[in-house]
């Protein structure tokens, strides 16, 4: 009995002193002088560039990412080709690699003297610049579709779809009408956290966006400029945006798992 | 549509799963691929389908070489074991699946669809989802299913096996009327020899990738091509080279000429039928079958001590 509420209180505790009571207290000081000069700090022009930028990066990332991750899940359960468990193990580098990394190794590839540096002479900018900034936030939430399809991909197993074949559906038509709904809530799944990785990135989009003011700004990006100028209301504001779109995704989460008991 | 297995071998790795298969389906038959499991049985069905590439070989249906033609391409019904059923759609969307594939008209798919609800015997659920159906319900929903695009052949892969026994039976009748009715080709790859026999017309003995006797039920029961289809297609005794069924076996209480003695281990009372287990004075295990009527005639129990003689016996050539 007593063992059953420490350990309660202790995951409750943990949780508390951990996530919410940080998380709480940016909220508090954002709003600790009430709407109006929060409202004031998200809508300067330089914000709302952040927040837009942010949220384009996402809609290309995100889309991209999930048509990728659904076609390599595809390829690794349902197919055997050479390198596949190399292919495998490489989906999993975004999670190990610290996003500083990736930034610097994108930085090597398309910076002056990097093999594709050559790119920028030819009017394509790449570094500093929207495409740059794209490729680092699909590098590194290019796990996540994938992640999620796979098991379910490998739980429905063949069955279905061989017997749709058998019925004369092509592969597309076999892969829309069977494949495709039986692996929907994992995408919709891969998707939200997808999402949330690509938001909420700073470490490699901080390396190759070059961070310049209302240009290659995206909202985290914005929030630590923010801090460091001593603009400590802009800063908190901001970075309560970024936990609504947080907050929403969590709930957008668990709305696509209606099935599990927590 | 008659089937073809002309000299196809299929192998995974190492593993050779079709050894040289050659075999015909005759048109409008009800033929059992029977085979004790990895046998190869359920890899010839699924090269027959379409669902598996031979390595060599070819398969016709009818007069139609059709080994390169894709599974969807080759106008088969597949029934799978765990009944395939596509868990998103309703019974309904189930069966009219094949239909909307093709294009047909939406008048004739609602109609074709009904009749096969019917004929299955699932006219009442149509709305439900597999999920909320039991197993012998599904396993008829993917019958239906298979049916409606009007197959040339008919293949069941193990199609009752992850049902229980009672409804097994049941849908094997069932099945077997169906087939009178629809007289479309069909295989059934079963490991269940007492299946094979109550359902098919023909059966084809498959062991280790290879065909070991082709035949009618009575023709593999009675002369057997050798030790492995003797010992498969019904329960055996085996003294030495000769083998026999326990139903062979004649007991009585007296010393007759030739006759063993044998102590009564164990008696089994299936109803009508009576199963002994017996064991000679060398060590040597045998099993008797009985009518009831027998067994009380020698008053048969444990510890009894009887004579035992096959009546019919076998060997085969090494």
């Amino acid at each position: 009995m007593i063992a059953k509420y420490a350990l309660r209180f202790g995951a409750l505790g943990y949780l508390l002193f951990l996530l919410l009571v940080p998380v709480g207290l940016v909220f508090y000081r954002t709003f600790e002088h009430g709407l109006q000069p929060a409202w004031e700090a998200v809508t300067t022009p330089q914000a709302l560039h952040a927040l837009w930028l942010t949220l384009l990066i996402a809609a290309i990332a995100v889309p991209a990412n999930t048509v990728f991750g659904v076609v390599l899940a595809i390829a690794l359960v349902r197919h055997r080709f050479p390198g596949r468990g190399l292919v495998n193990a490489i989906v999993d580098l975004p999670l190990a690699l610290s996003p500083v990394v990736v930034g610097l190794a994108l930085y090597l590839l398309y910076g002056t003297g990097g093999w594709l540096g050559g790119l920028a002479d030819h009017g394509m900018k790449i570094l500093f610049a929207l495409p740059g900034m794209i490729l680092a936030t699909i590098f590194i939430s290019l796990p996540f579709v994938v992640r999620e399809v796979v098991p379910v991909l490998r739980e429905i197993g063949t069955d279905q779809e061989q017997a749709a074949e058998t019925l004369g559906a092509s592969p597309f038509t076999t892969f829309r009408r069977i494949t495709l709904p039986a692996i929907r809530w994992a995408v919709c799944y891969g998707v939200v956290l997808t999402t949330a990785r690509a938001i909420g990135e700073f470490g490699a989009v901080s390396i190759v966006s070059g961070r310049i003011e209302g240009k290659t700004e995206t909202l985290p990006l914005y929030v630590q400029s923010q801090f460091e100028g001593f603009n400590t209301t802009g800063a908190f504001a901001a970075s309560v945006v970024l936990a609504l779109i947080a907050i929403f995704t969590v709930l957008a989460m668990r709305l696509f798992r209606p099935k599990e008991g927590i | 549509m008659g089937i073809t297995v002309v000299e196809v071998t299929k192998k995974f790795g190492d593993f050779v799963a079709l050894d040289d298969v050659s075999v015909a389906i005759p048109e409008g038959s009800l033929t059992a691929l029977l085979g004790p499991s990895g046998s190869g049985k359920s890899t010839l069905l699924r090269v027959i389908a379409g669902l598996e590439d031979p390595d060599s070989g070819q398969i016709l249906l009818g007069d139609d070489d059709v080994t390169q033609q894709p599974a969807r391409a080759r106008g088969v019904g597949m029934v799978f074991q765990h009944y395939a059923a596509f868990k998103h759609m309703t019974v309904w969307e189930n069966v009219a699946f094949g239909l909307k594939v093709r294009k047909r008209p939406k008048a004739e798919i609602v109609k074709r669809v009904d009749e096969l609800l019917e004929l299955v015997q699932l006219d009442g659920l149509s709305k439900r989802y597999p999920a909320q159906l039991s197993g012998g319900q599904r396993q008829r929903m993917a019958l239906a299913r298979a049916l409606a695009v009007d197959p040339e052949v008919l293949l069941l892969d193990e199609p009752f096996g992850a049902l229980d026994a009672r409804v097994r039976k049941e849908l094997r009748a069932w099945l077997r009327r169906l087939h009178d009715e629809v007289h479309v080709t069909t295989i059934i790859v079963t490991h269940d020899q007492e299946e094979a026999m109550e359902v098919a017309g023909q059966i084809v003995v498959i062991n280790r990738g290879r065909v070991e006797q082709v035949g009618t039920p009575r023709e593999l029961y009675e002369s057997p091509a050798n030790e492995f289809v003797m010992s498969f297609v019904g329960p055996v005794n085996q003294i030495g080279k000769t083998f026999f069924r326990p139903r062979d076996l004649t007991l009585s209480l007296e010393q007759d000429g030739d006759a063993t003695e044998a102590m009564v281990e164990r008696v089994v009372h299936l109803g009508f039928e009576v199963r002994a287990e017996l064991v000679r004075d060398d060590g040597q295990h045998l099993l008797a079958q009985l009518t009831q009527e027998e067994a009380q005639a020698l008053e048969l129990e444990r510890g009894l001590i009887v004579y035992v003689k096959p009546n019919r016996q076998t060997t085969f050539a090494r």
